[in-house]
């Protein structure tokens, strides 16, 4: 393994945890450089996460060392992290909204029993911070008026006020523009240069080339692999993530693109504050074709999906579905668009696509409840609906097969799959599909990725809305891309390459020439 | 001109008369509440204190005994509260709901008990056993009158600047920060249950001890729930919450001083709607049609450490 | 560390759980018995000859237990839709509120066959109307309704005494309480009834209000399990979102939740009014609206745990009138301690015992 000069700041022996019967993480024994960025990586579920929590004092490992400065050491609850030195970055902010940065600054550390002193002392200290490490933010700004950008900054501010020297910072990206990820790489980099130790965790092999001294890639519970960010390359890592070649491309025959089933015609969103969630989104959607929204998450992708579902209403503009036109006077509803034969795969299952609580056959009918088969006149089928569950188990494989149990008890592919087949059973004209594999395993991203092109080719209009560029890229005949809720390019699958659609995810347009010499 | 100057005096001296309890228990409620704590138990807090305060005076002969025992009897409500919301993640509501009932059963079964009167206890006379006027010996200005007024801005003062306080109010929002940060959840939450219980049991002692000269059954006659509409009509700050509770508490004045009279356009006000007035009030409150009240993020959710 | 709650076996949780509860909430009152010098046993034992020794005491048990299922059922139908319904007690008064105008109204005028079932629809209009306030202002403004339905319960008290001192009261009574209901506004009691094919019982408060109760369960059971509007309401209690993407509308279900709610607290009224009292007394819905949380609670808000739970807390009422008749040491408020201790371990302490009942149950496994 090579070492770069020095005891580690960290060094992690042989830990193990699990979870009851689900093993976490398996034996890990890694180390963090003093004055380096070192990334783990690794996909949903491999243990990254739940490793640095035990790092921070969270959770308790089962067995296994920990070691700061070479000093082997209990970590029972942050505050033990912190008094450490180390200091984490979650990816949901621990910030009070109510709040000012100031008072956010120093909750847990006033410095005394009465506030004025402590609170002056901060705002000293903040200002130094600032300086010394080039964050800059105002100190009595309420939270809730704060960017996300700078939101994050704040956290980083907290971890920093506290002495941290070992800074953990948890998919830091996953909530930001492509610039501040930028900001947010050049302020870890000021960081490193002061000698502050960062442990970097992503999924993002983007950013652990760019960003990083070391990286660990950690897959099932287990360190595979441990290299040099310079020794290695994204392809390499991508396949020590995942244990194999991975297929990106899946075989599919050209489209053949029917009539327009839905249309979009200068959509716009406003929410309360004036912000245009949706800013004059026009768009359309044949039969027989898939058309994929990329984007990084935040940029419009949920109210676009929101609006074309019928659950959220636009500010303006028109949608016609199937010919039926929908205006904004007239609010639609969810119900009506499925009698229209649109379906709806939501983003996050859990929130909305399901009910954990009921049994699989109550989840399999969720949204035709109302409908024949299940009822008539108001008085549910059971044994329709039992059937029903029965047979789109059969259909998409959902295991176990068994439609009494609680939905929350199968696993997060089988969850997915079913809310699948149970949208596309229905033989919908159109189906919208948000993050189609988002905590699904290898195995069944395949499937549902096949299903979805099959139904396309039964002449199914299909829009994707997915954060994974592979994903869109593998399954889209056009995409689109959405950037601060304005559809900032559209390109046709075969001539659409990742440079050019980061870009534009990035909110850059793509120099003319560059399209062209694409072509 | 002195007649009015009369009445106005007398009407402000039973404001505050009828506002003292309620300013004590919302005070105390507003330190459950902002910490995330539901608190609808005030009115049961309030009547164990009253009673314990009341049956311990007679016995014993001092009302500081009575005041202290009122505190206790309080804080054993306030404890149990903590203990089933905080410890056990219990129902908030349910967990209120449950000390009403049974206060105002206790107390009444201990009190038959202990002084066979059908729940009350026996009438207050010497001077060390009840609390007396101070100032003005009509007013009833007794030093819980003035323990009262000032527990507004000491409240105000610990909530805003005070570090228990700071961490008071961020646990009422987001109990995951405060975790994180590495301060305990549970004790900050119950320490805001031990203050409401320690204001509840002023309020109680206060309307067995000094308002009246006895313990009766119900005697509370829903002023807990009044202080609750008050803390929420206040918005959750005290100064608000003080300027509620004068209110309810100068419609109550008014209300007997209105039986009987006709107010000329509107005819005789029947007492039971002034007495329905600071419920329909705080309805309309939280109707938003008298601006928004914003609770605490937190409240009544309790919280779950995620390991 | 705490460690996460593993789910008890079904049965355990069902049923072995609410029981434990219970025998919590009566170690605690034999202490507080004994505490005021009455032998705790003794007391338990005159309880519950109290409450199922004698037809008579079967059937005030059955007409207490008649007030709780409709309460329970209230509670219960809310909770499924993800809303507390705090204000049963209202919601009660208002229920007999309607019933009584109407008997008041129509009693000389109509018939039995016609003038019960309208009774009964008055009851649950009333009880509607005044849950559908709350309802509306937490579907369209937002208001927390734990605190609106608090609030109005008072409010519903201070309408009554009002409406019953200055408008209702019958000419020349001392007390606030309207005129007596005609004979025809009468549901029949039980004893007469049964007397008509036979059976002699002694006579009590019992009338068909059960029946009606019963009623109540298998209608609640069908709605919930086996209607579309039930499964609509049942998502959205467990997942607003995931019943906004199924397409239901969630104010108009929360106002249906707890209009129907509202009418079964309100059906309380026809057994009190119509059934006992035959005339409009104030004071009657005494505390069944909170207890109805504890009976929804213990019965996992299923019909069929109501039904036994409201059998509990009948017994309890009875059975605890009768030991404070016996034993002038213990005052009917004994009972209301019961009930405080039952709601708190069954509603705010529901899985203290849980730890010592998994430890009990994998022993016994292993």
């Amino acid at each position: 393994m090579p070492q770069l000069a020095g005891v580690p700041a960290i060094e992690l022996v042989a830990i193990d945890k699990s979870f009851g019967s689900v093993h976490a993480v398996r034996g890990v024994s890694l180390a963090i450089d003093k004055g380096a960025i070192t990334g783990i990586v690794g996909e949903n579920g491999a243990g990254k996460s739940t490793l640095m929590s035990i790092l921070y004092g969270l959770y308790r490992a089962d067995s296994g060392e920990i070691r700061v400065d070479g000093q082997s050491v209990h970590m029972e609850s942050p505050r033990d992290a912190i008094a450490h030195g180390i200091g984490m970055v979650h990816q949901h902010f621990m910030l009070i909204d109510t709040f000012t940065v100031l008072e956010n600054l120093v909750l847990g550390a006033e410095g005394g029993p009465m506030l004025a002193g402590g609170m002056a002392a901060a705002r000293t200290e903040l200002e130094r911070l600032e300086r010394e490490y080039g964050l800059s933010v105002d100190p009595d700004a309420r939270i809730a008026d704060l960017s996300v950008g700078e939101q994050q900054r704040v956290e980083i501010l907290k971890v920093l006020y506290r002495g941290a020297r070992i800074l953990i910072l948890d998919e830091p990206s996953a909530v930001l523009t492509p610039q501040e990820t930028d900001q947010l790489f050049r302020i870890l980099a000021t960081l490193k240069e002061r000698g502050v130790s960062v442990v970097l965790i992503t999924h993002k092999l983007r950013e652990i080339m760019a960003a990083t001294d070391r990286v660990y890639v950690m897959r099932q519970g287990q360190v595979v692999a441990d290299r040099r960010t310079q020794d290695t390359d994204p392809e390499a890592l991508a396949e020590l993530m995942v244990g194999r070649k991975v297929r990106l491309h899946l075989d599919k025959t050209s489209t053949r693109r029917g009539e327009v089933v839905l249309e979009a015609a200068h959509l716009s969103l406003v929410d309360g504050r004036g912000v245009r969630l949706l800013d004059d989104v026009s768009l359309t959607l044949r039969a027989g074709e898939i058309v994929g929204v990329a984007g990084v998450s935040g940029n419009g992708q949920t109210e676009l999906l929101q609006v074309l579902a019928g659950i959220r209403p636009p500010t303006s503009g028109t949608l016609t579905v199937r010919g039926r036109v929908i205006q904004t006077g007239h609010p639609s509803d969810p119900g009506e668009m499925r009698d229209l034969s649109l379906a709806h795969v939501p983003e996050d299952r859990l929130r909305q696509g399901m009910v954990a609580a009921f049994r699989a056959s109550e989840t399999a009918i969720l949204g035709y409840h109302d409908e024949p088969p299940f009822t008539r006149n108001y008085i549910l089928n059971a044994p329709a609906v039992g059937a029903h569950c029965a047979s789109l188990m059969e259909q998409f494989d959902v295991r176990p097969r068994l439609p009494g149990l609680r939905s929350a008890s199968f696993s997060g592919g089988n969850q997915q799959k079913l809310v699948l087949a149970r949208e596309m059973a229905r033989r919908p004209k159109v189906l919208l599909v948000g993050q189609p594999t988002r905590g699904v395993d290898i195995g069944a991203i395949e499937f549902i990725h096949r299903e979805l092109i099959k139904s396309r080719d039964a002449g199914c209009g299909v829009l994707v809305v997915s954060v994974e560029l592979e994903e869109i890229l593998s399954l889209a005949d056009r995409i689109l891309v959405m950037f601060a809720g304005k559809i900032v390019g559209e390109v046709d699958a075969g001539q659409a390459d990742e440079r050019m659609l980061g870009l534009m995810m990035a909110g850059a347009k793509p120099a003319r020439s560059e399209v062209e010499g694409v072509a | 001109m002195d007649e009015v100057a009369t009445v106005i005096f007398l009407t402000f001296a039973a404001t505050l008369r009828v506002a003292t309890p309620l300013v004590l228990c919302a005070m105390g409620g507003l330190f459950s509440e902002r910490s995330g704590i539901i608190d609808v138990g005030l009115e049961g807090k309030m009547l164990m204190a009253a009673f314990f305060a009341a049956a311990i005076s007679a016995v014993t002969g001092s009302a500081w005994l009575g005041v202290a025992a009122g505190i206790a009897a309080a804080e054993g409500m306030a404890l149990l509260h903590g203990f089933a919301c905080i410890t056990h993640r219990g129902n908030q509501v349910v967990s209120g709901v449950a000390i009403n009932i049974l206060a105002a059963g206790l107390t009444v079964v201990l009190g038959t008990a202990w002084f066979a009167r059908g729940g009350q206890t026996p009438a207050l006379e010497n001077s060390g056993q009840r609390l007396w006027p101070i100032f003005f010996p009509n007013a009833g200005d007794n030093i819980l009158v003035y323990a009262a007024l000032a527990s507004v801005p000491l409240t105000w003062w610990i909530i805003e600047r005070t570090r228990f306080g700071l961490r008071l109010r961020a646990v009422g929002e987001m109990p995951l920060a405060v975790d994180a940060a590495g301060i305990s959840v549970a004790w900050l939450r119950y320490r805001a249950v031990l203050i409401c219980g320690f204001f509840a049991g002023l309020a109680g002692a206060y309307l067995s001890i000094a308002q009246n000269a006895s313990f009766g059954r119900d005697m509370t006659a829903g002023q807990g729930f009044i202080a609750l509409a008050a803390v929420i009509f206040g918005k959750w700050r005290p100064f608000s919450a003080f300027g509620a509770c004068l209110l309810f508490g100068l419609l109550d004045a008014v209300a007997i001083r209105l039986q009987g009279v006709r107010v000329p356009g509107i005819g005789e006000v029947p007492v039971q709607l002034i007495q329905a007035l600071p419920y329909l009030l705080t309805m309309f409150l939280m109707a938003g049609f008298i601006g928004r009240a914003v609770a605490p993020k937190a409240i009544g959710v309790p919280y779950e450490k995620e390991h | 560390m705490r460690a996460p709650r593993r789910p008890l076996p079904a049965w355990a949780d069902v049923a072995l759980l609410p029981l434990v509860n219970i025998a919590l909430a009566f170690v605690i009152v034999g202490i507080i018995v004994r505490l005021i010098g009455v032998d705790p046993f003794h007391a338990l034992r005159l309880l519950v000859v109290g409450a199922l020794g004698s037809s008579e005491s079967i059937g005030y048990t059955l007409y207490y237990t008649t007030n709780f299922i409709f309460t329970g059922l209230a509670v219960a139908v809310a909770f499924h839709g993800g809303l507390f319904n705090i204000g049963g007690e209202g919601q009660a008064y208002l229920g007999g509120l309607g019933c009584g105008l109407a008997m008041l109204a129509f009693d000389r005028y109509l018939p039995a066959p016609i003038l019960i079932p309208l009774g009964i629809a008055a009851a649950a209009l009333f009880g509607a109307a005044w849950a559908a306030v709350p309802a509306w202002l937490q579907a369209w403004r937002g208001s927390h309704i734990v605190i609106t339905t608090i609030m109005f319960n008072f409010v519903a008290s201070a309408l009554m005494v009002y409406l019953m001192v200055n408008v209702l009261i019958a000419p020349g009574s001392m007390t606030p309480q309207s005129r007596n209901f005609t004979a025809a506004a009468k549901i029949p009691a039980m004893h007469d009834v049964l007397a008509a094919v036979g059976i002699q019982v002694a006579p009590s408060a019992l009338n068909l209000s059960i029946v009606l109760a019963l009623l109540c369960c298998v209608g609640v059971w069908i709605f919930l399990w086996h209607t579309s509007w039930g499964y609509a309401l049942r998502t959205m209690g467990h997942n607003p979102d995931a019943a906004v993407y199924a397409g239901t509308n969630l104010k108009t279900m929360t106002m249906l939740a707890m209009c129907l709610s509202g009418a079964l607290a309100g059906f309380v009224g026809v057994n009190e009014l119509m059934g006992v009292h035959q005339r409009i007394v104030l004071d009657f819905p005494a505390g069944y609206g909170f207890a109805g949380i504890a009976v929804a609670l213990m019965g996992r808000s299923h019909p069929l745990g109501i039904v036994l739970a409201a059998l509990l807390f009948g017994a309890l009422q009875q059975g605890g009138a009768e030991l404070a008749f016996d034993i002038p040491l213990i005052t009917r408020e004994m009972v209301v301690v019961i009930q405080g201790l039952v709601i708190l371990f069954s509603g705010a302490l529901a899985h203290l015992p849980r730890p010592w009942l998994q430890l009990l149950l994998s022993r016994r496994v292993s």
